[in-house]
């Protein structure tokens, strides 16, 4: 008996599993349009690096490294010493101000991971220069952006001066605000009704609304 | 009469090849001079009144597009913002505002990079890849030629209606500047069009989106890679590949020639210049969805992914910078939406919030889009304070600034004392998310209109936003 009852289930599990394979299988495409990608087109399209670092590159750099670097490239808009230039942010200190009366967010205060640092010097730094035509430059190496997300770190006194950041040890990197945000993972499927609201039911009506 | 026939096929290629020349040049628009007639058209003592054109009156060439009378002026304010001078911020003139759609012209630009490039449409495609069955590339013209929708949404910068705004338009208006109206300095980053594009659900669909994919990312082409992810869920119900707007292509500034539109949701996700979308199993935590788009609360914790903009409204006439000519019968007018779905309901208080009246709305009323409420009114002359509150068809209720703080300093341990939330509120840099109170004006016996909420405020201190 306990074998039939295996064996029903034993023949209903891949049957159910066939069905819901089928409700998230794509249909065959409806409208014929679109070109498959080439492979570079890809690689291109694969240049934004997740907390898993999945899409880091080969390359490496130290902090040590970093340092000339940074006074190159980002010390013009970041200060000498990351302290910021307004309006360019500070990305150096503030660590444990977040729940004070003034936070300061910087790369050490703030960031959950060293992968979104990472992803950011190399595709959005540096931004400089503005003159009309001129593009940004977007000169970095991998190698370069491991050292200048080394130097970062290290200014923030998360790694050493001579601690190598690649592609593995990157991501093993704990950064002090990792557990500074809620919900966590963030909220990827919506409330009834399609809603996606923080908290606005929350407000309760007939609240006064003069002002002195 | 002319004796001479003018050979108007000829006149428009010298117009064109001439543009840019003063000769016979004739105002229009704001002000800016076209070149309008052809040196072999004006004899000595002639002007363009030859081809039948009085001086102040468009020429064919202008007619091509079309354009404004000279008397109306009004145009987006530029501003750099409290965030500093990264990026392009023009500011939709709220105050002048008419009906639901914003003139795509005045539609609000925030941009985080300095410049808009000049995307060709016969060569931009939109790759989507990553956790799908067929990754694909379609060209412009192929997402042209897939169902298509038009629907009219707002979009609004998150940071809009933020206390750090105010602080920037003081600055702003210590160094002589006139020509940025409050309401526009503090609420201008949001405006309504009709936007015409492929469903995203349709494309989605088409290449087949494996079940572990949860979140996308979509990047634009413009310089610093802009990127912005989002879930899937949201994707799939009604975000809009966009290429028209009001019944045209997009404007440039707006992302030409592709967006997207992720209605009710804030502003960031509508990335411009739209060119890659990858489905990936996780947020993939980009800098600005950290820095940027992050709610630290007083206990150090930050709130993320915060998407969807709540329930609110102002008054756009009368406001800051009008001025009424006197007591007698003004109609109130203002705007109301709700990032969650319909407005049902706009009160208006003209006496300090002691008593409601119901507005009208304008019909028909659009969810997730801008909703014109207006309201007769008449003013006796005295001092008063006027403002609006919205309720959205899922009974939703716009907050005072009071309550708005408390839902964002209340929730967690340390509690602020009620006394004190108020001014954390208006200090702490955080205090620029989602911001949709009730927004009160104050009108002196004289008929200015002044803000009343944010000078109660009197921000001190307080960093600007960093990482």
């Amino acid at each position: 008996m306990r074998a039939t009852i295996f064996s029903k289930s034993g023949l209903l599990m891949p049957v159910m599993a066939l069905l819901a394979c089928g409700a998230a299988m794509a249909q065959s495409p409806t409208y014929k349009v679109g070109r498959p990608p080439t492979e570079e087109e890809l690689r291109r399209g694969n240049n934004i690096v997740g907390s898993d670092g999945k899409e880091l590159p080969p390359g490496k750099g130290t902090a040590k490294e970093g340092t000339p670097l940074y006074a190159a490239k980002c010390s013009f808009c970041h200060g000498k010493d990351g302290e910021g230039m307004f309006p360019n942010p500070r990305l150096v200190g503030g660590i444990g101000t977040l729940n004070t009366p003034n936070p300061i967010k910087t790369v050490g205060s703030n960031m959950p991971f060293a992968t979104t640092v990472w992803d950011f010097i190399n595709r959005a730094m540096p931004p400089w220069p503005y003159e009309k035509g001129a593009s940004p430059d977007r000169s970095l190496t991998p190698d370069n952006v491991y050292a200048l997300t080394a130097f970062l770190l290290y200014k923030n006194g998360i790694i050493k001066e001579t601690d190598t950041m690649d592609k593995n040890s990157l991501v093993e990197i704990k950064m002090p605000n990792r557990h500074g945000f809620y919900p966590d993972p963030p909220q990827s499927a919506p409330d009834k009704d399609h809603s996606w609201q923080p908290y606005w039911d929350q407000v309760k009506p007939g609240a006064d609304a003069s002002v002195k | 009469m002319n004796s001479k026939k003018a050979d108007r096929r000829g006149f428009l290629k010298k117009s064109a090849a001439l543009a840019g020349l003063a000769i016979g040049a004739i105002p229009f628009a704001s002000g800016k001079a076209h070149a309008s007639v052809t040196p072999d058209l004006i004899d000595e003592g002639t002007s363009a009144s030859k081809l039948g054109v009085t001086p102040d009156e468009p020429t064919i060439e202008d007619l091509a597009y079309g354009g404004r009378s000279s008397y109306e002026t009004i145009e987006r304010a530029h501003t750099v913002g409290a965030l500093g001078g990264q990026g392009l911020r023009n500011l939709t003139p709220l105050q002048d505002s008419i009906g639901v759609i914003t003139p795509s012209s005045l539609h609000y630009i925030v941009q985080h990079d300095m410049h808009i490039p000049n995307l060709n449409p016969h060569t931009h495609t939109l790759m989507i890849h990553g956790l799908v069955d067929r990754p694909t590339i379609f060209t412009l013209e192929e997402l042209k030629r897939l169902p298509a929708v038009s629907r009219i949404h707002f979009l609004e910068c998150t940071g809009n209606s933020g206390v750090m705004h105010y602080k920037s338009y003081l600055r702003d208006l210590s160094v002589g500047r006139k020509d940025m109206a409050l309401i526009q300095a503090m609420h201008g980053r949001t405006s309504t069009s009709e936007w015409t594009g492929v469903p995203l659900s349709l494309l989605l669909k088409e290449v087949g989106v494996k079940s572990e994919a949860t979140w996308l990312i979509a990047q634009g082409a413009d310089v610093s890679g802009r990127a912005k992810s989002f879930p899937v869920a949201k994707a799939m119900d009604d975000v809009i590949v966009a290429y028209g707007q009001n019944g045209e292509a997009i404007r440039r500034e707006q992302g030409y020639p592709l967006r997207l539109v992720v209605p009710g949701f804030q502003g960031v996700n509508n990335i411009k210049f739209l060119r890659d979308i990858k489905l990936v199993d996780k947020a993939y935590y980009l800098q600005p969805e950290i820095s940027g788009y992050t709610n630290t609360k007083p206990d150090g914790m930050a709130t993320w992914y915060e998407s969807q903009v709540g329930p609110k409204s102002l008054i756009t006439f009368p406001s800051d910078p009008h001025r009424l000519q006197g007591p007698g019968f003004y109609e109130i007018s203002g705007l109301a939406w709700s990032g969650r779905g319909a407005i049902t309901r706009v009160e208006v208080s003209t006496d300090n919030a002691k008593t409601w009246k119901d507005a009208v709305l304008q019909t028909p009323v659009f969810k997730k889009a801008h909703t014109r409420f207006r309201l007769g009114w008449n003013w006796d002359g005295r001092e008063t304070v006027i403002m609006s509150r919205c309720t959205d068809e899922y009974h939703e209720i716009q907050p005072t600034m009071t309550q708005l703080a408390q839902l964002w300093g209340d929730s967690r341990e340390p509690k602020i004392p009620a006394s004190e939330i108020m001014h954390w509120w208006a200090t702490a840099p955080i205090g620029m998310f989602l911001n949709n109170p009730i927004l009160p004006w104050r009108i002196k016996s004289d008929g200015s209109v002044h803000d009343a909420l944010y000078i109660t405020l009197n921000p001190e201190g307080g960093a600007y936003p960093g990482i």
